[in-house]
């Protein structure tokens, strides 16, 4: 096993590319470490599924290189890299048992067949195949496939990292948080450095140990969970992460306050204004209705899911949206809103920025 | 409640009755009606019953030409299917070669069965035949129209080159549908190329493949034109097939009554031994998806 790093990885499916758009994945530096776990989350089409095909080798990128720990790999073949991939569609040798399956990578590896054997039983036992050994795979339900799938990669020792790429979109929607708690404690278990590409933030949120954000062939940010969902790097990252995502709001920097249309927002510190599209961000979960402070607002619509109250409102001519605990009360004259200060992210044409040090989102991550 | 009397359906099914009245029905029962009786003149006839059919059992004729028609099947569906395969393996997988490269093989489906027999006479003919000239001035001694057994295999060779590109195209079609992520898995999993075929491929053509077994068997049971235009059934009746020997029986001899039960008993054994092969695959493929 060891460390995935990627240094100004780029690939273009054109054959002469010239403009940045000809590229489906723009310059990725990054390094995965070893052990821990990814996910690579992003919209169809963002280059996610590119990146993915660069590291397992089944692609070569266009630019740049590929090392693990410290081997150049950029050139070396899938089998080389020595790596595993589990593929959207469950692929499985259809001829084959399930356990003929489990054996082959270790087969065409020229295993002891002793070895082969113990292994085997071993793997399905892990993910929960013992039962099923025996039968033909051909026949067995997607997420019982998908397992084989998964099980074909841990089941060689030595493999350097698993790569998943969107393996839970044939599963059923009550087999997927039993596979994926599998996954983890699959994780727990060998320590594989594994990379989880998905554009389902569930997915990515409960798999991931740290979450790479694409957008349009570009990584715009690598953070926890948490970290995502409190100080998105760049717009995107706010809009995609969250349900419903973050609320934006154009204004006007003037010292520690925003100046939107009518009214001024506080923002506890001074981002020293520097000029472009100046954005505020402000999470649904950290905006409040109010009787009397606050900017005004029309709301349109509340729903009630249960745990929480969906209100989508309308705030200088945009919507917005905002969520409250199931208890909160919530009256006619409520015609304020109030937003938590500590909660707001500010962009600058897209980028985040920081108090005190207003270029470094941008400079870091482009 | 009561049912309600509507005749007019027998109305709307009338054409298709018609239609398959006259053109199978009618002339299948003329032949049937054939077989049960003797002709005088031409015109003359009366009942035997089932003369014709235990004749025919008891003849050796039709015994040698059915065991030349199955050695035929067997020998051809022997070499086109493992062939067309191949083909389809190494053809490119796209652009404008493989486009190229599909057209080509196409083009012997698309000559008429007597020419293609045409060809073979002549690119065969040991003295102005191109094949024909080559072998013999290669030193060996060939003349499918004295030799059983260079007849049988310009025969052969004839067939396969006319229809090996069926085989292929539907393979390749096979082939084509095959999701690049079993290439993938297969990479990863360090399969050898043999390993792929036997384990991807070779599974995900199975339903073509049926087909194509099926097709080839059926049309080769049948082979009447090319065989006829080259050899005529000759030397003696060494390729003289099943239905080269009817067509004697029928119009050289002018035996109603035998060719029309040997007719019969034609279309049984081709119905019979498709039925047989098609329950085979099919249960093959259930049993297997079952499990």
């Amino acid at each position: 096993m060891a460390s995935i790093t990627l240094e100004n990885l780029a690939h273009s499916y054109h054959a002469q590319p010239i403009t940045d758009s000809d590229f489906a994945l723009k310059a990725v530096n990054h390094e995965w470490e070893d052990g821990r776990a990814y996910a690579l989350l992003g919209p169809s089409g963002c280059g996610k599924t590119t990146l993915l095909n660069i590291m397992s080798g089944l692609l070569q990128p266009t630019r740049g290189r590929i090392l693990f720990g410290d081997t150049d790999v950029t050139h070396l073949s899938t089998a080389e890299r020595n790596i595993a991939q589990v593929f959207q569609f469950p692929v499985v040798y259809d001829t084959m048992t399930v356990g003929q399956n489990l054996a082959f990578p270790l087969r065409n590896r020229g295993m002891e067949a002793g070895y082969i054997a113990d292994r085997v039983t071993r793997i399905a036992e892990m993910i929960g195949l013992e039962q099923h050994l025996t039968k033909k795979a051909r026949g067995l339900t997607a997420d019982l496939k998908q397992k084989i799938s998964l099980g074909r990669g841990v089941v060689r020792e030595d493999v350097n990292a698993i790569l998943f790429d969107e393996p839970l979109t044939v599963i059923d929607p009550h087999m997927k948080w039993e596979l994926r708690t599998q996954l983890k404690s699959l994780h727990r278990e060998f320590g594989h450095t594994m990379v989880y590409v998905t554009h389902d933030q569930t997915e990515a949120l409960t798999f991931a140990d740290e979450v790479v954000v694409m957008h349009d062939g570009r990584v715009v940010q690598i953070g926890t969970p948490q970290e995502l969902f409190e100080t998105p790097a760049h717009v995107f990252v706010g809009y995609f992460i969250g349900s419903p995502g973050m609320n934006f709001i154009p204004v006007t920097l003037d010292g520690r306050q925003a100046i939107a249309e009518g009214g001024a927002i506080d923002l506890l510190q001074d981002f020293e204004n520097p000029g472009g599209d100046i954005v505020l961000g402000i999470r649904p979960e950290f905006v409040r209705l109010s009787r009397d402070t606050g900017l005004p607002i029309e709301v349109k619509q509340v729903r009630d899911a249960g745990r929480h109250k969906f209100i989508s409102a309308v705030l200088f001519g945009s919507e917005i949206n905002i969520v409250a605990d199931a208890g909160t009360e919530i009256a006619a004259e409520m015609t304020k809103v109030v937003f938590d200060p500590s909660k707001i992210s500010v962009f600058c044409n897209d980028w985040r920025i920081n108090a005190g040090s207003p270029q470094t989102a941008k400079v870091g991550a482009s | 409640m009561e049912k309600t009397v509507n005749q007019r359906a027998w109305i709307l099914v009338l054409p298709v009755v018609l239609l398959v009245a006259f053109s199978s029905v009618i002339p299948m029962m003329t032949v049937v009606n054939y077989s049960f009786q003797d002709s005088f003149r031409g015109n003359d006839f009366f009942w035997v019953g089932l003369e014709w059919y235990s004749e025919l059992l008891r003849s050796e004729r039709l015994w040698d030409a059915l065991g030349r028609q199955l050695l035929f099947s067997f020998i051809i569906l022997l070499i086109e299917i493992p062939l067309g395969i191949l083909i389809a393996l190494s053809m490119p997988k796209k652009g404008w070669l493989a486009s190229l490269c599909l057209v080509l093989i196409a083009l012997p489906l698309l000559i008429p069965y007597n020419v293609v027999g045409t060809i073979w006479q002549i690119f065969g003919r040991s003295d102005i035949g191109l094949l024909g000239r080559v072998l013999i001035d290669l030193g060996f001694s060939y003349n499918y129209a004295q030799n059983a057994f260079d007849a049988w295999a310009t025969v052969i060779a004839m067939d396969v080159w006319h229809w090996t590109s069926l085989v292929a195209l539907l393979s390749y079609a096979g082939l084509r549908s095959i999701p690049s992520a079993y290439y993938q898995a297969a990479k990863i999993d360090q399969a050898s190329r043999w390993s792929v075929f036997r384990y991807i491929e070779l599974p995900k053509l199975r339903g073509v493949l049926i087909i194509a077994v099926l097709l080839r068997f059926m049309d080769s049971f049948m082979i009447y034109t090319e065989p006829f235009v080259l050899t005529g059934g000759g030397p003696g009746n060494a390729t003289t097939f099943l239905s080269i020997d009817l067509v004697k029986m029928a119009l050289g001899q002018f035996d109603l009554g035998p060719a029309a039960a040997f007719s019969l008993m034609y279309f049984l054994v081709i119905l019979l031994i498709s039925y047989v092969f098609y329950t085979v695959m099919i249960s093959i493929d259930k049993d297997e998806t079952k499990q």
